[in-house]
């Protein structure tokens, strides 16, 4: 996802001079391309998130289209005053791109899981929050970014994300993309472990109970439409994210939904725990370790179905 | 004088663990780590007063890895001076383990704070400092900075105040290993001159040879520098120092060694 990101960033930036590039110090070897051919448009300020914020906004009011870059928490908490009074309350064009969602750097411990951030950037007005499943969406979600006029949040995995799409899907900014489809049970996930929704879909449809899968690429604004066909045509929906549960993908869906009147099925919020890691491990590790596997997933929709 | 060839020899023993830890464990900023054994051995083996045998002890002093993607360099020096086992330390960056990548508050004793975001590590030692002298006690704070955390903006408010309120009893450290992850830290952003910063910010500075145990030895003994100042050491070292081919080289930020490059660490560490 992430050379899918800094690929197409290049590419773009040679056509468009308004772009320009910021990191924080980090994309060692990353951004060599970009840096050699449009060498005006790429600034490492330093080990300084803050300041590398309140300049892209400066960049920004001038007409350019800066993007900042860092690790999830970095790019997003460590500066989150600059995005809020700098960026979004000024409608600054300012793309913020956080490497490393959820536990894609889980050796590194708490400081580097990116586990708060899509709840913290959805709560910003102006903030447009967008999460991609693979690397065939990084691409797009980084070419929809530049389009957009007004603040942006990209929320990347780390690297060597499955690709999920046979071809690019029909991507545009609050809408999601169904990945199949079923009639007894929606799955609604976002980012990366987006293929463990899929994994979850076989193995219920092996048990023939027909499950939708929806990639929500957009967390922020929520394709509220399809959460409501969802809802209406599903015996239950449940959302999945590595984030979490509060104020993420889940608590968007959620919120959609109870504002839907009528027979509605019952929505389960997968993700992490109100709790921080504890113990030291690698993605997959940390995954099962807060119950994100397909099988927890499988059991739970069975569950639920069994019961309604 | 101290005899300063048992700390040589411990921070060598270090060393040997630090190259086995990234190697085993495959993680990056083993650089960051080499370049801190002698701040880090001449601070638990030397200065610092602690007991591993009761972490809690009251009075004690407190040490901030404020780098700390350095850790690994740490966890081996904690572990050389007893805080835990060394069965502890071989699991580090496994899953599983309490040791990650950034140290963890309470992870493994002597652990008491986390940290891993740059630019933390000198407040929260501000706060230490103060707090020690509002309950009277004559703990000190010891905070170890890299130079390229010296760009976080969080590092000079916290300079700032605590030279306002006059911390004698908190010591910040500079490694000064003069790389950070993208390059050299002179071709990214204007960090020097680092002594004349800290100076105007109201410090009291030392500059020493930060591989030079006994150098290091020396200059602790005089902390603080001057009566009502916080005292700051810049330390100048090499990314990565003990092993040649490791030193002064940015890769070494990201990469571990394989077999035959663990192999060929270890034989110079010998």
């Amino acid at each position: 996802m992430r050379k899918a990101f800094t690929q197409t960033l290049a590419e773009l930036a040679e056509s468009d001079p308004r772009i320009i590039v910021l990191t924080a110090d980090l994309g060692f070897g990353l951004f060599e391309a970009l840096s050699k051919r449009c060498p005006d448009q790429f600034v490492n300020v330093g080990v300084a998130e803050a300041t590398m914020t309140g300049m892209a906004a400066g960049l920004a009011l001038q007409g350019r289209i800066p993007f900042t870059y860092s690790i999830v928490p970095f790019a997003t908490a460590r500066c989150y005053e600059q995005i809020r009074n700098d960026v979004c309350y000024q409608n600054a064009n300012v793309k913020i791109v956080g490497v490393g969602a959820g536990y894609a750097y889980g050796p590194n411990g708490p400081t580097h899981h990116g586990i708060v951030d899509a709840a913290i950037m959805r709560a910003l007005p102006n903030m447009t929050v967008l999460s991609p499943a693979d690397p065939i969406e990084a691409d797009l979600a980084t070419r929809a970014a530049v389009a957009h006029q007004g603040p942006v949040y990209l929320r990347l995995g780390r690297g060597g994300e499955p690709v999920l799409h046979a071809s690019p899907p029909d991507f545009r900014i609050g809408r999601g993309i169904i990945l199949r489809e079923g009639q007894e049970a929606t799955l609604i996930a976002t980012g990366s472990i987006v293929s463990v929704a899929l994994d979850a879909a076989v193995q219920l449809e092996a048990q023939g109970i027909g499950t939708r899968v929806v990639s929500m690429p957009t967390v922020k604004p929520l394709d509220v439409a399809l959460v409501e066909a969802c809802v209406r045509e599903s015996r239950v929906v449940v959302t999945l994210e590595e984030h979490t549960v509060a104020g993420g993908l889940g608590s968007a869906v959620a919120e959609a939904a109870a504002a839907i009147p009528g027979v509605r099925a019952p929505v389960r919020i997968f993700g992490i725990p109100d709790r921080f890691a504890h113990t030291v491990g690698d993605q997959a590790y940390l995954r099962e370790l807060d119950g994100l596997t397909t099988s927890r997933i499988v059991d739970a929709i069975l569950d639920v179905l069994a019961t309604s | 004088m101290t005899d300063i060839h048992p700390l040589q020899y411990t921070a060598t023993q270090i060393r040997r663990r630090v190259v086995t830890m990234a190697a085993r464990g495959k993680t990056p900023h083993i650089g960051s780590a080499l370049s801190s054994v002698e701040i880090l051995a001449a601070l638990y083996f030397h200065a610092l007063h602690q007991d591993p045998a009761n972490p809690e002890l009251p009075g004690r002093d407190y040490f901030v890895l404020s780098k700390g993607h350095g850790c690994m360099a740490w966890y081996a020096t904690l572990a050389q001076r007893g805080y835990f086992s060394n069965e502890v330390l071989e699991t580090y960056a496994l899953n599983g383990s309490c040791l990650g990548e950034h140290p963890s508050r309470h992870c493994a004793p002597g652990i008491e704070f986390t940290t891993g975001s740059l630019g933390h590590g000198l407040a929260l030692g501000a706060g230490l400092a103060l707090g020690a002298r509002l309950s009277g006690s004559r703990s000190r704070a010891f905070v170890l900075l890299s130079d390229g955390e010296c760009e976080e903006g969080s590092i000079w408010e916290a300079a700032m105040v605590g030279a306002h309120h006059k911390l004698d009893n908190l010591v910040a450290i500079v490694d000064y290993n003069k790389i950070q992850a993208m390059g050299r830290t002179h071709d990214i952003s204007a960090v020097a001159p680092l002594s004349d910063k800290w100076q105007a910010f109201g410090w009291a500075i030392r500059e020493v040879e930060g591989h030079d145990v006994g150098a290091v030895v020396e200059v602790l003994d005089k902390v603080p520098f001057a009566p009502g100042k916080p005292s700051v050491i810049v330390a100048h070292t090499v990314k990565g120092r003990g092993v040649s081919f490791m030193e002064d080289d940015v890769l070494w930020h990201y990469k571990s060694p394989d077999e035959s490059e663990l192999a060929a660490a270890l034989a110079e560490l010998d």
